[in-house]
């Protein structure tokens, strides 16, 4: 990933690669509903961090054999017979392997597949190879789940023979979704409202995990060597990252809006920060992240390198799920599937004080770096101390975000507002209300379903107006920003639709302390 | 952690500290992690399983010399198998880690003590078969006479430890410091040094006797 690399041409379905830097000197003083792309609260000056995505179009469009980057990670890849031997070797008996299994990861919980809290769940993921294996299951044990796998991929055959492409089936309230993504099929049994198309988004993050953690490359070398490969094998132990994800799925909006949100920092501050991480550079460093829990401080990237969001949520994902980086500093290959599904890059994750939540990632691309990124690390704690900074974000981590009371709409409780060109978003802490998990949770569903009604498949939406007897919520969309907020229901209609340029109005004044407008790259 | 050195005045301070590189293998789930807590901060917390590798350090002050250790606990799960090599590559020592009371785990550190007698040449690398997890001795699956066979067949130290309770551990870790300090012996070049001069825990060389390399630990 060198500076004079000559690159591929990468084309995003339903998007572009982030734009060139230049300053948006026809940003809008006064918002309205209609701001095109660049000019709406939260857009980026300088340039955009992420690969630009109309909202989660491009993670569900079949973008697969798009062309790969010609600047590649290192690829951890070449194994010679004999280590290939050992990877896929058999045991000696399938009493053996269910053992080793059970020892390797001993965490999934044991849910009799046949009781009908099982059956109760409202959504189940199962992840098979196409030789009908058992790979992964949100709730119970493969093993329990084996013949009902057989028959889900007795379908796929089925139809494939057909000369066709099983992506659904609805009956009895009950929706079935396929995500045929060989050598493995993700299949979503869902009793919510949620949409097929956002049950494949679903099935697609479960996918990118899965690649995340082995590389494409490795994936089909295994099935095209053994077509009847347990992939638990190399997953035991990382059962958990995919089952914080399903939880992030259903809590965290930024899954949602295909966004992640920034800690509230005034720019001055972040603007140290970024240039401090700028500084501690090293010719294979490809990202320098910092964040504070789930939310961003700072991200640099090299030039002409672009994170994809989907990365960036699989990056917190593995941050968030693994109490073992708090113990030393982690140096762990990890794939982007997004950036490359061929090889690893190499991380450096470290927090920046044991009981601290500022966690620093650094993305290499060579496997001989720790030591380099760990020095980098320190030259940027260097920085931040010399500058004051340090304690400048300590401060900032106490209020890691925002009462909905200080936006001044009445009845108002809780919004979601995501800039578009920069990948970014912003709500508030939730409120009393909203205090229990249940009612997060709820909140939550809500928003995904006006999402389903904004990004229907065939009949789209560009506002949406909803009455309940617990709340009022209005859904915006235009080409700039997407927009949720959720009223009391003693709220009308039309303070609700006068609401959202008062709310745009506050974004712009505040956008500089939530947002992250001046990116900075190596 | 560690004793202090009785009448350390400033003169007999050693005046280097050379960084020693010490990596723990073994299946997932062996408490890998947990013994290198242990080593580095004497705390003990469960964690979620090792993601690739992590780096921890400890200062050992012994008569003469400073070692910096540092210490690469890395991830038992298989997929990481192939980047295994990439941490203990020109390791001083290797801890391979089994628990008592999962057999499966022993066969495992014995294929591991394979993979690193085909690394290594006999006596560049201080290597140590840890039997972890002494306070499940009612679970015990692995009796400790058969992990000093493994051992002494291989030419290896052996030592059982529980790193819940911290029995035995700042004992491996001393003998295994004393041990890497004897193979080394006059070519301290063979260690780099270490350039900062961090806060160190001071003990004794001399209050530990060398051990044969087939040797038990402990009492």
């Amino acid at each position: 990933m060198e500076e004079g690399t000559p690159r591929a041409a990468v084309s995003w379905q339903n998007g572009t690669l982030a734009p060139v830097d230049r300053l948006r000197t026809e940003r809008a003083d006064s918002p309205t509903p209609g701001l095109v792309e660049g000019t709406e609260p939260g857009a980026g000056q300088r340039s955009a961090m992420f690969v630009h995505a109309q909202s989660f179009e491009d993670l569900t469009a079949e973008a697969e054999d798009e062309a790969q980057r010609a600047a590649k990670p290192d690829c951890s890849e070449g194994r010679d017979a004999e280590e290939f031997k050992v990877l896929v070797g058999e045991k000696s008996s399938e009493k053996q392997r269910s053992e080793d299994l059970l020892s390797e990861s001993g965490t999934k919980e044991e849910e009799d597949v046949s009781s009908e809290a099982w059956r109760s769940h409202r959504k189940h993921m199962f992840v098979l190879s196409k030789a009908g294996k058992p790979i992964y299951t949100r709730y119970g044990t493969e093993e329990a789940l084996s013949s009902t796998m057989g028959v889900m991929m007795a379908l796929v055959s089925f139809v494939e023979a057909e000369k066709n492409i099983i992506r659904s089936i609805h009956a009895d309230g009950c929706k079935v979704v396929f995500l045929n993504k060989s050598p493995l099929v993700l299949v979503g049994v869902s009793q919510t409202c949620q949409s097929d198309k956002e049950l494949q988004r679903e099935l697609h993050y479960i996918y990118y995990q899965i690649i995340s953690l082995l590389t494409l490359t490795q994936l089909n070398h295994i099935f095209q060597h053994k077509q009847n490969y347990d992939l638990r094998r190399l997953l035991a132990g990382s059962e958990y990252l995919i089952d914080n994800l399903m939880h992030r799925l259903e809590r965290d909006p930024g899954l949602l809006l295909s966004a992640v949100t920034c800690l509230p920092l005034a720019s001055s501050a972040r603007d140290v920060v970024s240039s401090s991480l700028q500084a501690a550079k090293d010719k294979n460093l490809v990202f320098s992240i910092l964040l504070a829990g789930d939310r961003l401080v700072t991200l640099v990237r090299k030039k002409d390198q672009f994170l994809h969001h989907i990365d960036l949520h699989l990056v917190l994902n593995l941050v968030g799920s693994s109490s073992s980086f708090r113990e030393g500093e982690g140096w762990t290959p990890i794939c982007l599937p997004k950036f490359n599904t061929e090889g690893f890059f190499h991380a450096h994750i470290s927090y920046l004080e044991p009981a601290s939540e500022l966690c620093l990632i650094l993305v290499s691309t060579n496997k001989e770096e720790f030591f380099n990124m760990s020095e980098c690390k320190h030259r940027f704690m260097e920085r931040l101390g010399k500058r004051n900074a340090y304690q400048v974000l300590k401060e900032a981590l106490k209020s890691p975000s925002y009462a909905v009371e200080q936006v001044g709409i009445p009845e108002l409780r809780h919004f979601l507002y995501k800039s578009k060109s920069s990948g970014l978003y912003t709500s508030p802490e939730f409120p009393e209300v909203y205090q229990s998990d249940e009612e997060q949770e709820r909140l939550m569903g809500l928003y995904q379903d006006l999402h389903s009604s904004l990004h229907h498949p065939t009949r789209p939406l560009r506002s949406y107006y909803r009455c309940s007897e617990t709340e009022n919520l209005l859904a915006r969309v235009t080409s700039g920003f997407e927009l949720y907020l959720c009223f009391s229901p003693l709220a009308t209609k039309a303070l609700a639709v006068s609401a959202v340029i008062k709310l745009l109005k506050w974004i712009r004044k505040e956008e500089d302390r939530l947002f992250i407008l001046s990116p900075l790259t190596y | 952690m560690g004793e202090s050195l009785p009448g350390g005045s400033a003169q007999h301070r050693p005046v280097r500290t050379l960084r020693v590189k010490m990596v723990l293998l073994g299946s997932s789930g062996v408490g890998k992690s947990s013994l290198a807590l242990r080593f580095s901060r004497d705390q003990f917390r469960n964690s979620s399983p090792t993601v690739g590798c992590a780096f921890l350090t400890r200062m050992l002050l012994l008569s003469d010399v400073t070692f910096r250790l540092e210490i690469w606990d890395t991830a038992g799960q298989e997929k990481y198998h192939s980047v295994t090599p990439l941490y203990y590559r020109g390791a001083h020592a290797a801890l391979v880690v089994y628990d008592i009371s999962q057999r499966t785990t022993f066969s495992r550190a014995q294929v591991w003590i394979r993979e690193l007698q085909k690394q290594y040449i006999p006596g560049s690398t201080v290597m140590c078969l840890v039997g972890n997890k002494t306070d499940l001795d009612q679970d015990r699956q692995v009796p400790a006479q058969e992990g000093q066979k493994v051992a002494e067949e291989n030419g290896l130290m052996f030592t059982e430890t529980s790193a819940l309770s911290g029995d035995q551990v700042n004992e491996l870790l001393l003998a295994v410091a004393h041990r890497v300090y004897e193979c080394v012996g006059g070519q301290q070049e063979v260690l780099s040094e270490w350039q900062e001069a961090p806060s160190v825990h001071q003990v004794h060389r001399n209050h530990y006797s060398p051990v044969a390399s087939c040797c038990r630990l402990g009492p």
